[in-house]
């Protein structure tokens, strides 16, 4: 069973204490001017939108079909059956194809570094695996971040939902764009304002996917055919010498 | 000018390694793919001549062409070292480099292309190298080589046709960011067929250059030839084009009066005078006009591979780009070097054939069975 985190924005009062918990959890440094800073980056994994008293959180997604693993040439990123999507450094060579092909825009790059390391939440992986929740949602004080199957969050969301359909926009985010995420998210003001694009069910991969499926086909019928044609061209010239020079040759030419 | 500039890209290359990309670029966290990868689409396209000569020369046994196909090889060549020092220098991690040959996964293109880019720089080094032992008249390494050059060439056009579509399948995963005048699923199919006008313009242009250096040049009809080639390339691949944007209902967004409108129009006038120039005889038949539309093709094309790189991926980031100084000293140097490269290699290597040295080549060849009588 995979993991994930439900995040339902009208719990939310800002207090940012996620911030800090992923913060302290990364090994990064965390201080006002931190607080103060409104877009992920390489040393804030996950950000608290404000807008007009309304919240939005902003972290990796960690997608059920993640386009970032399926980019990586090296397999650097990758999902995990527990849920979270993880990033294995020494393997990174830093292409950054992952920053271009992410539709949340996610994973951030240390561009201040000579030796740089892409960097993103990670949905606290080793916390996961051991079936505790992450550290943004141990942190929560009002419940607006939980962690658990993600299964049960669905069901959960589906509840609130139907429960007070007035205090949502009526979706849960998530639960089918790009084919799935691990986080789910509930909002009462439209996804969209907060920059979280309205995305089909299909995942990404498959678009490149599909035209990666057609090199076996190309490989084979492209050996065949060019050693045929040329089979065939050999054979009339080696012909044409026997029956005499010169003549094969002019006829090729015209 | 080389004076200024070799100088300025080395300071450029020592700046990036030692202070990083951020420093020596201006690339983002937003804008994370910029003026270097333009670069590698634009130098890889180049190599498209190469492989296209190679089939017709080897499998169709069309001996015609066989004098151009020196000239295109190298010119890939170069193209993909090209790709390959500023990929090396656009990675984050160069040292790393080698991770693909280790590390898998099928499912990206990029391992696809760089996979395709370690083999094809090979083929094209075994295609090239002939060239190489025939100056130095060893002629056991290159009769093993002629032995083999059959696998190696269907090899090549394998691995290219692969490459020049994958590096436009890059795009494909990003249907939402990049601006729909550019982004299309035939993106792959206008990769390719460009990169095959890219090669043959190229191949019209280097030999004008080498003609004017050295006196050495291809016969001027074989590169008229070239020219209506070209022409007919080149309207296949806007026809598909202009269908593609027809189908897909995105051409009313030229009447935006906005900055990717006009690259775009740019872009088209760049490759559609040259298309027309090239089918009509007083251009393909005079040096100077075949000339001329060959550059504009070439401007065209670096043009549309900007436009995917950069123009078209400007508006979904929410940043403006601009190259910085050290991007364009890095990239417009290591073009410098590809020229001097070939340059060099016209000048010492048997690459054009060249009134004398052409007949002297020709001997020592060891051309395929029918192709000795097809001599000049």
């Amino acid at each position: 069973m995979s993991r994930g985190l439900l995040y339902d924005a009208t719990l939310c009062i800002g207090c940012k204490q996620c911030e800090q918990a992923c913060a302290e959890e990364n090994g990064l440094r965390y201080d006002e001017s931190t607080a103060a800073e409104a877009v992920q980056s390489d040393h804030k994994y996950t950000v608290v939108l404000t807008k007009n008293d309304k919240f939005m959180r902003r972290l990796c997604m960690n997608c059920e079909d993640p386009s970032c693993a399926s980019v990586c040439p090296v397999g650097a990123l990758r999902k995990t059956a527990a849920g979270p999507v993880i990033y294995e450094a020494d393997r990174c060579m830093g292409c950054r194809y992952c920053m271009l092909a992410c539709p949340f825009n996610v994973p951030k790059y240390e561009w201040g570094k000579a030796l740089p390391k892409v960097r993103k939440c990670t949905m606290c992986p080793q916390r996961v695996q051991a079936g505790r929740p992450t550290a943004c949602a141990e942190v929560c004080p009002t419940g607006a971040t939980i962690s658990g199957e993600r299964e049960d969050l669905i069901a959960e969301a589906k509840k609130r939902l139907r429960e007070n359909p007035g205090n949502y926009v009526n979706r849960i985010y998530g639960l089918n764009e790009v084919g799935g995420t691990a986080v789910l998210l509930l909002s009462s003001v439209p996804f969209e304002e907060w920059g979280y694009p309205a995305f089909g069910a299909e995942p990404m991969p498959m678009l490149t996917y599909r035209a990666l499926s057609h090199i076996p086909d190309l490989v084979t019928v492209g050996t065949v055919l060019l050693g045929g044609i040329w089979w065939i061209t050999n054979r009339r010239s080696e012909v044409a010498m026997a029956e005499g020079p010169k003549n094969g040759e002019d006829r090729e030419e015209e | 000018m080389l004076w200024i500039l070799f100088p300025l890209g080395f300071y450029a290359l020592m700046f990036r390694f030692i202070r990083g990309l951020g420093a020596s670029t201006a690339l983002t966290d937003a804008f994370p793919w910029g003026l270097w990868v333009g670069f590698k689409l634009f130098a890889v396209a180049l190599a498209g001549g190469g492989f296209t000569l190679a089939a017709v020369v080897y499998i169709f046994n069309i001996a015609r062409y066989r004098p151009i196909l020196r000239p295109m090889v190298l010119t890939a060549f170069l193209g993909y070292s090209m790709f390959i020092s500023s990929l090396i220098i656009d990675l984050g991690r160069p040292y790393r480099v080698w991770h693909p040959v280790v590390m898998w996964n099928p499912h990206s293109v990029m391992f696809e292309i760089a996979w395709c880019v370690m083999l094809y720089t090979t083929v094209l080094f075994l295609e090239f190298v002939p060239a190489v032992f025939e100056r130095l008249g060893w002629e056991r390494p290159q009769r093993w080589l002629h032995a083999a050059m059959i696998p190696i060439v269907i090899a090549g056009v394998i691995l290219s046709t692969l490459h020049q579509s994958s590096l436009g399948s890059l795009y494909l995963i990003v249907p939402e960011k990049l601006y729909p005048l550019w982004y299309s699923p035939l993106e792959p199919v206008f990769f390719f067929t460009s990169s095959l006008c890219a090669g043959l313009a190229m191949t019209i242009f280097e030999s004008w250059h080498s003609s004017r250096s050295f006196g050495k040049q291809l016969d001027f009809p074989l590169l008229s030839g070239l020219g209506r080639v070209l022409a007919v390339v080149l309207s296949l691949y806007l026809t598909v084009r202009t269908l593609d944007l027809v189908h897909r209902g995105v051409l009313g967004l030229l009447r935006q009066p906005r900055t990717e409108t006009y690259m775009f129009l740019l872009e088209g006038a760049l490759l559609f005078v040259p298309m027309f120039l090239l089918f009509r005889p007083r251009v393909h038949n005079n040096p100077t006009w075949l000339y001329f539309s060959s550059v504009l093709v070439l401007l065209g094309l670096v043009t549309n591979r900007m436009n995917v790189a950069i123009t078209g991926m400007q508006a979904s980031s929410g940043t403006y780009y601009f190259p910085k100084w050290s991007e364009f000293a890095i990239t417009l140097s290591l073009v410098a070097l590809a020229f001097s490269l070939f340059w060099l290699a016209a000048k010492y290597l048997p690459i054009f054939p060249a009134s004398a040295h052409g007949k002297a080549s020709s001997a020592t060849k060891e051309p395929l069975p029918e192709l000795v009588h097809a001599g000049p």
